[in-house]
């Protein structure tokens, strides 16, 4: 086996699982709180990527920036991440708040007309030709740009991906355990009346989880931007498909388990494109998650759910 | 959940007394309070109109948008089943759909040179959608909900993907790669439909044909709704494990609606393929399953006629849209319609339409003056001369009406939590936004208007009425 391939449909894997986990916790995190399937993260995660792009542009593009390149970077990512946090808010309040106590379909109509209306607007907004990052102008690949061990090549902005992927994770993670918020989080999502009998506004909890999954939503964007280089209108609709069928594969309502999610189906993506076929990846990815949502529906780390009568 | 101190049943009186109150109020009230029964006959009355249609409508054009119309009626019905009674959210619905579609052109085109007779080819639809529905309805079993949304929406994924990628399949048994779906072309020259010696040619042949499918499938729909197989959609929609204890068999029920769902679709899909003589991929993707969503939200799930009427505006509408004349009276009409509806007390509607009228002539005035060239007029301006002087038109400017439009939404958005004067006061400017947007950019674009549309009918209808224009209100126990 050709060890130089391998290795770089695994680092392909890898930057592909973590945009997909960064999706997937966002909507774990949604799913845990409120038991509603939140369709328009997807859309989210490509506007995100958008205000990155349109950051880049307002900075003089990839090929001469006006800033030195790490600010760059920053600034993109911010940009992103407050924009589709703000958006998530928006949505969370005009598209499901007047929903909180109505059968449990309707949200889910709701979220599906908030993504074709995103999806819409992003068409009007932005048409329909694909925008480039152009990060090969930006973080050149040679010599300078990449990690050579031996025979491997890998290119930094995957680096600077994966890495800054684990760094949110770990942030995500202290704060939803160490924290006041987080603790009102798990509260809320334990039980919600119970959590606002306690002086908990279980409202502002959930606005600041739309707010929290979508911003790891926009980041997302702004990598898959970085790595793939291209974005449009229609990303967001299997990105967040695949974002879903990790948080799923990894027991939604679990953080650590849509990480995991995320890096399989980035991993089972890539590997599937490396050696079985291109045009199969996408039945790949949904047939693994038909198969563990009909054998394991709470997923790997999740923990079976009680049914109250 | 219910305010402190106040009971269930008083609280529901107080919201239905606030609910019908303005100016459309009695009759709105006077619209729900009619049963469902009285409500189907009118349904039918209305319908008779159906076969006269050809006779007034005299372009090829017109037929066509009827025999649209009644695809999507048929679509919706068949939904109606699953979404409606059984309450199953069946996001996979389109693949029936397609599914049908395939399986007609596969039996009687030249793809694999099989031309089976009509009659033989449609009951062999029916029952490989049915049988197909009943193999997809298996995961209802053990998914309920968004699990079930989702596992179904992979499916109907699966099948784009497939019939995208299935035109270079090599079986083990055989030596050069088999072209069974034509790939992104799909398979054209489909042959038209003969049953019993009548030859199906024309689009208006196919609207009778339609016409005469739909007719059956209402009739059967309202007496299986009425039996008891009905009776138990509904049990196990509202409570399955109260349903299951009362031996309602609630498993059997939701394969019964998704076999029953997917062979209306599968044979509204055959008809789709004779109409169109070609069956492509990108006809059978997630948009259109939106439509027939939005084509049932709109109406109302769970009511027939809801069903159809949705189904009636859905497929109408865009057409309406797709001439920049006719697309603008529209836009006017239900701009007036909905400001009846919305502004309290409906004496209001009049100084409002006539401070918007001020505020745009005076905009129009600044801008032409401070900057003349930016302003073009409308071009053909519809209304007469009148909105040429009212509404601008910049000529060139995307990136403001891109920024109008984001305001326009926001405006909405705020709109909806304003209350009183302050409400009042900020509608004049969006409306004058409203059309600046819609004559700068919308008129030109009717697809990507028609999607806006779909989206915002089906976040609109669920906050503010989630049982659609002709469903009853259903009382339900929040889980």
């Amino acid at each position: 086996m050709d060890v130089d391939f391998f290795v770089q449909q695994l680092v392909n894997g890898l930057t592909l699982g973590s945009v997909y986990a960064l999706i997937a916790l966002g909507y774990s995190m949604v799913y845990g709180i409120l038991k509603l399937l939140n369709f328009a993260h997807g859309e989210v995660y490509m506007f995100g990527a958008f205000i990155g792009y349109f950051v880049l542009s307002a900075l003089g593009g990839a090929s001469s920036p006006s800033i030195p390149v790490a600010p760059l970077l920053v600034i993109m990512f911010l940009a992103a991440m407050l924009g589709a946090g703000l958006l998530g808010v928006v949505i969370e309040r005009y598209a499901y708040r007047p929903l909180r106590n109505a059968p449990r379909i309707a949200p889910l109509i709701s979220a599906i007309g908030v993504s074709f209306f995103l999806q819409a607007s992003a068409l009007l907004l932005f048409t329909a030709q694909f925008r480039t990052y152009d990060t090969p102008q930006l973080i050149p690949i040679d010599t300078t740009g990449r990690i050579d061990a031996g025979p491997l090549h890998i290119s930094l902005t995957r680096i600077l991906v994966i890495v800054s992927t684990i760094g949110l994770m770990i942030a995500l993670t202290l704060l939803v355990s160490r924290t006041r918020l987080g603790k009102a989080m798990r509260a809320v999502s334990y039980d919600r009346e119970a959590a606002a009998m306690m002086g908990i506004d279980p409202d502002k909890v959930i606005v600041a989880t739309f707010f929290i999954g979508s911003a790891l939503a926009g980041a997302a964007g702004v990598m898959f931007g970085l790595v793939f280089e291209r974005v449009f209108h229609l990303m967001g609709f299997t990105a967040g498909l695949k974002g879903f069928t990790a948080a799923v594969i990894g027991g939604i309502g679990n953080i650590p388990g849509a990480m995991l999610g995320g890096l399989i189906i980035g991993l089972a993506e890539s590997f599937s494109t490396g050696y079985i076929s291109s045009t199969f990846q996408n039945l790949i990815v949904f047939g693994i998650l038909i198969v563990i949502l009909l054998v394991r529906p709470t997923g790997l780390l999740g923990s079976p759910v009680l049914k109250k009568v | 959940m219910s305010r402190i101190g106040s009971d269930d049943w008083v609280e529901q009186q107080e919201l239905r007394s606030e609910y019908y109150t303005g100016f459309t109020g009695p009759a709105r009230k006077a619209f729900d309070r009619v049963g469902p029964g009285p409500r189907f006959f009118a349904f039918l009355a209305i319908c008779a109109i159906f076969p006269f249609f050809p006779t007034v409508a005299d372009s090829d054009f017109l037929i066509r948008v009827g025999v649209n119309v009644l695809l999507f009626a048929l679509l919706a019905l068949g939904l109606n089943i699953v979404v409606g009674w059984a309450g199953l959210l069946d996001l996979g619905y389109v693949a029936f759909y397609g599914f049908g579609a395939y399986m007609y052109a596969w039996l009687s085109s030249s793809q694999f040179d099989v031309h089976l007779p009509t009659e033989l080819v449609i009951p062999i639809v029916i029952t490989a959608s049915a049988g197909l529905g009943l193999l997809l309805g298996l995961p209802s079993w053990r998914l309920v909900g968004d699990y079930l949304a989702i596992t179904t929406l992979f499916f109907a994924q699966i099948f784009v993907e497939l019939m995208l990628n299935l035109d270079r399949l090599t079986p083990p048994w055989r030596d050069e790669p088999l072209d069974v779906t034509g790939g992104p072309n799909g398979i054209p020259g489909i042959d038209d439909m003969r049953i019993f010696t009548i030859d199906f040619e024309q689009t208006r042949d196919y609207y009778f044909l339609l016409l005469a499918i739909f007719a059956v499938v209402v009739v059967g729909l309202y007496y299986i709704n009425e039996s008891r197989t009905g009776r138990g959609w509904r049990a196990s929609r509202e409570d399955p494990l109260a349903a299951e204890l009362m031996t309602t068999p609630v498993n059997r029920l939701k394969l019964l609606a998704f076999a029953m769902g997917a062979a209306v679709a599968g044979l509204t899909g055959s008809v789709f393929a004779a109409v169109q003589t070609g069956v492509f991929p990108q006809n059978f993707e997630v948009a259109l399953l939106i439509m027939i969503y939005a084509a049932l939200i709109l109406g109302g799930a769970g009511s027939i006629s809801g069903a159809v009427l949705g189904a009636i505006i859905i497929a109408a509408v865009p057409e309406i849209l797709r001439t920049p004349e006719n697309a603008r009276y529209l836009f006017y009409g239900v701009l007036i319609a909905s400001l009846l509806i919305v502004v309290r007390p409906w004496k209001r509607v009049a100084g409002i339409v006539a401070a918007a009228i001020v505020f745009g002539f005076a905009a129009h005035e600044i801008v032409a003056l401070i900057w003349p060239d930016v302003v073009v007029g409308v071009e053909d301006g519809g209304l007469g001369g009148l909105l040429d002087s009212w509404v601008l038109v910049v000529d060139d400017h995307e990136t403001l009406v891109n920024f109008a439009f984001v305001f326009l939404v926001a405006a909405v958005l705020i709109l909806t939590q304003l209350r009183g004067e302050s409400r009042m006061l900020l509608l004049i400017p969006t409306i004058y936004l409203a059309a600046f947007v819609w004559e700068n950019r919308l008129v030109a674009e009717p697809s990507v208007t028609r999607q806006l549309l779909f989206g915002a009918i089906l976040v609109a209808m669920m906050t503010k009425r989630p049982q659609g224009l002709l469903g009853t209100p259903r009382v339900e126990n929040p889980i």
